[in-house]
């Protein structure tokens, strides 16, 4: 086990936005937290790493309380990458560089450029290097803000919506290089997602949060039509295309007229 | 997680030897132009002269710091023109550049704005209605003709503190303001540039009621000018920017992480709060002790941090060196034209400094950035 969460708890001017969340994570693990827009993902994801502080509750990584430590320890270890990336005219050498500020004292030594330049090598974005960031598409940047975050050496990464704003091939190429850095280093992440089919996919495990609570927690089999009925407020349909577990909304313009009401779990040859 | 296996990349620090040139070659070029500024004028010094005069004058001044009883040679008419009026009016100019631009690029950052500049929140403004309290209700204003200087204040250091203290009253606004609203950068923007039009309003009210000499004396204030400082004063300035330009250069990864947005440098162990108050008020402060010594130097700071920018991008590791010297160069370019233009008349290096600095930021504009 590397992170446990207990009874965490957030208030946004004394509204109750999480309450009594408790989950854990075990190391090369990929957790997607799941659920309806403005239930609290992104706010839980902050608390995990204090750039919101919980009211209360215990966050445990690897045997250390995080309230315990400092904004710039935690920053150590845990990586974080944001929903919305700034730009400037800087090369991606240095953008990346930038996720060393947390190990770094008055600059950067031989160490911290090696560290960079390996992360590099390994998202093989070596021809990037010394691209201006403001100059890059929307999935190379989002590249860079993962190997930033990478760079920090941490032992967890939080993801907020990596995928949000990327075209097929780039959410596809992102988040398989994420599940391979968590592997090979035995690490773990946990990303908040929208897409359920894309967290089917490459998540271990999941949570669904529903008003502020975990509704569901588990593996592969809490992932059914019934709780994403209940979180999501629509009924769909699960199905399994090339071996591999797919949700479609059910009802609502778009649906060929014999699946137009039809309700529960079935397979979806119809559709491959 | 390790990742062990990288190496350092040469071209990137062929890159990053480019950048330090350009700071370099920026350095050598503000050295230069200081010889020739202070060489030209009513009397024309040849530049070497220029030069082993202030050599020969600081060797001299060190031995007597150093053995009190020492005779120093007796200076020449050259040696007094320099000594007492262009070295310092040229080392003032370059000071005021460098904490002018210095404090524009970190609210720049510190902000996420672009227009961020000690013009712009109304903390030049503030001093100017300073310095109009001082002339107009406290009296300390007096018409003298001279041909050097058409006005002089009969009692500069009392409108000097004045101006120091509405200075800081407007900073102290803004920081309250964003302290109530949790320290939001267009917060403090917004809050500074109606703090600049109320202090502009009173300005001109007061202004309204003043009489003939009075008037002058407070217009004469505004227009920002390098001559008017001595030594000693010459002495705090540079002691305050100096200051200004090491704590910001010990922030530069701060700065660093908050161009990459709040939630990133949070994510990244900076406590955003903290450095964005403590960075407005130093910033706050360098501009307010160079404001209430000179008067108002507008465009320095909004404009040299961006004409950097175009040269040597956002990175503040190079941009906060490279805006100091850009700075000292723009403001000491403009002096010296400004000394120069409709001599034996001088203008004050206010006028000139968005004459100067204008086209060439709008070309840089047009150009765009440098590959």
């Amino acid at each position: 086990m590397i992170l446990s969460v207990d009874e965490l708890c957030f208030l946004y001017k004394n509204r109750e936005v999480l309450s009594k969340i408790a989950f854990s994570i075990d190391r090369g693990e990929v957790v997607a937290i799941l659920g309806p827009n403005g239930v609290g993902k992104t706010t839980l994801l902050k608390c995990l790493n204090r750039i919101l502080r919980p009211k209360s509750g215990v966050v445990n990584l690897d045997g250390e309380d995080l309230c315990q430590l400092d904004l710039m320890d935690i920053a150590r270890r845990v990586g974080y990458v944001p929903q919305r990336v700034e730009t400037g005219r800087l090369t991606a050498f240095d953008a990346v560089l930038l996720g060393r500020r947390p190990h770094i004292g008055w600059d950067v030594t031989g160490h911290d450029l090696r560290i960079v330049d390996a992360v590099f090598h390994r998202l093989s974005m070596d021809h990037l290097r010394l691209s201006y960031i403001d100059e890059m598409s929307g999935g190379e940047l989002q590249k860079i803000a993962i190997a930033r975050a990478l760079v920090q050496e941490p032992k967890i990464l939080l993801l907020d919506e990596p995928t949000s704003s990327l075209d097929l091939k780039n959410q596809v190429e992102i988040l398989s290089t994420i599940v391979q850095v968590v592997r090979q280093h035995n690490i773990a992440a946990v990303m908040t997602m929208h897409d359920l089919n894309q967290a089917f996919r490459y998540a271990d495990r999941f949570i669904f949060l529903k008003a502020g609570h975990i509704y569901a927690h588990g593996g592969r089999e809490v992932v059914t039509a019934d709780v994403i009925e209940e979180v999501y407020g629509l009924p769909v349909i699960i199905g399994e295309i090339a071996g591999v577990r797919c949700v479609i909304p059910e009802g609502g313009a778009g649906m060929p007229e014999k699946h137009a009401a039809s309700p529960g779990e079935q397979k979806s040859d119809a559709y491959v | 997680m390790h990742f062990a296996d990288g190496t350092v990349p040469a071209d990137y620090l062929g890159y990053v030897r480019r950048k330090y040139l350009w700071v370099l070659g920026g350095l050598v070029l503000l050295f230069f132009l200081l010889i020739i500024s202070i060489s030209v004028g009513a009397v024309s010094i040849p530049p070497s002269d220029v030069f082993l005069s202030i050599v020969n004058g600081s060797i001299d001044r060190i031995t007597a710091l150093l053995q009190p009883g020492a005779s120093m040679d007796e200076p020449g008419n050259w040696d007094r023109i320099i000594w007492n009026i262009r070295l310092p009016q040229a080392l003032a100019a370059i000071v005021a550049g460098v904490g002018l631009s210095v404090a524009g690029v970190a609210m720049q950052s510190i902000l996420r704005n672009p227009l961020g500049s000690p013009f712009t929140l109304g903390i030049s403004n503030a001093g100017a209605f300073g310095a109009a309290v001082s002339v107009i209700v406290l009296g300390t204003g007096q018409m003298q003709s001279t041909v050097a200087s058409a006005v002089t204040l009969n009692n500069p250091y009392l409108t000097t503190v004045v101006a120091f203290a509405f200075c800081l009253l407007a900073t102290a606004v803004i920081l309250l303001i964003s302290r109530i609203r949790g320290a939001s950068p267009e917060v403090m923007v917004l809050a500074g540039v109606a703090l600049s039009s109320l202090f502009t309003a009173g300005t001109m009210f007061l202004q309204y009621f003043a009489d003939d000499t009075q008037l002058a004396a407070v217009v004469f204030w505004t227009f920002g000018d390098v001559g008017r400082i001595n030594w000693e004063e010459l002495g705090v300035m540079a002691f305050v920017v100096a200051g200004a330009c090491i704590f910001f250069l010990a922030n530069r990864w701060n700065y660093n992480s908050i161009d990459a947005g709040d939630e990133t440098a949070k994510g990244l162990g900076v406590n955003v709060e903290r450095v964005r108050n403590i960075g407005m008020i130093v910033a706050a402060l360098v501009s307010a002790v160079i404001v209430s010594f000179l008067g108002v130097i507008g465009f320095v700071g909004l404009v040299c941090p961006h004409m950097v920018r175009r040269v040597i991008g956002d990175d503040q590791r190079y941009l906060i060196p490279g805006s100091c010297v850009m700075g000292g160069l723009l403001l000491l370019a403009s002096d010296t034209v400004a000394r120069l233009i409709v001599a034996p008349y001088v203008l004050p290096v206010a006028v000139l400094t968005a004459f100067m600095g204008a086209p060439v930021f709008i070309y840089l504009l047009i150009r765009g950035y440098r590959r």
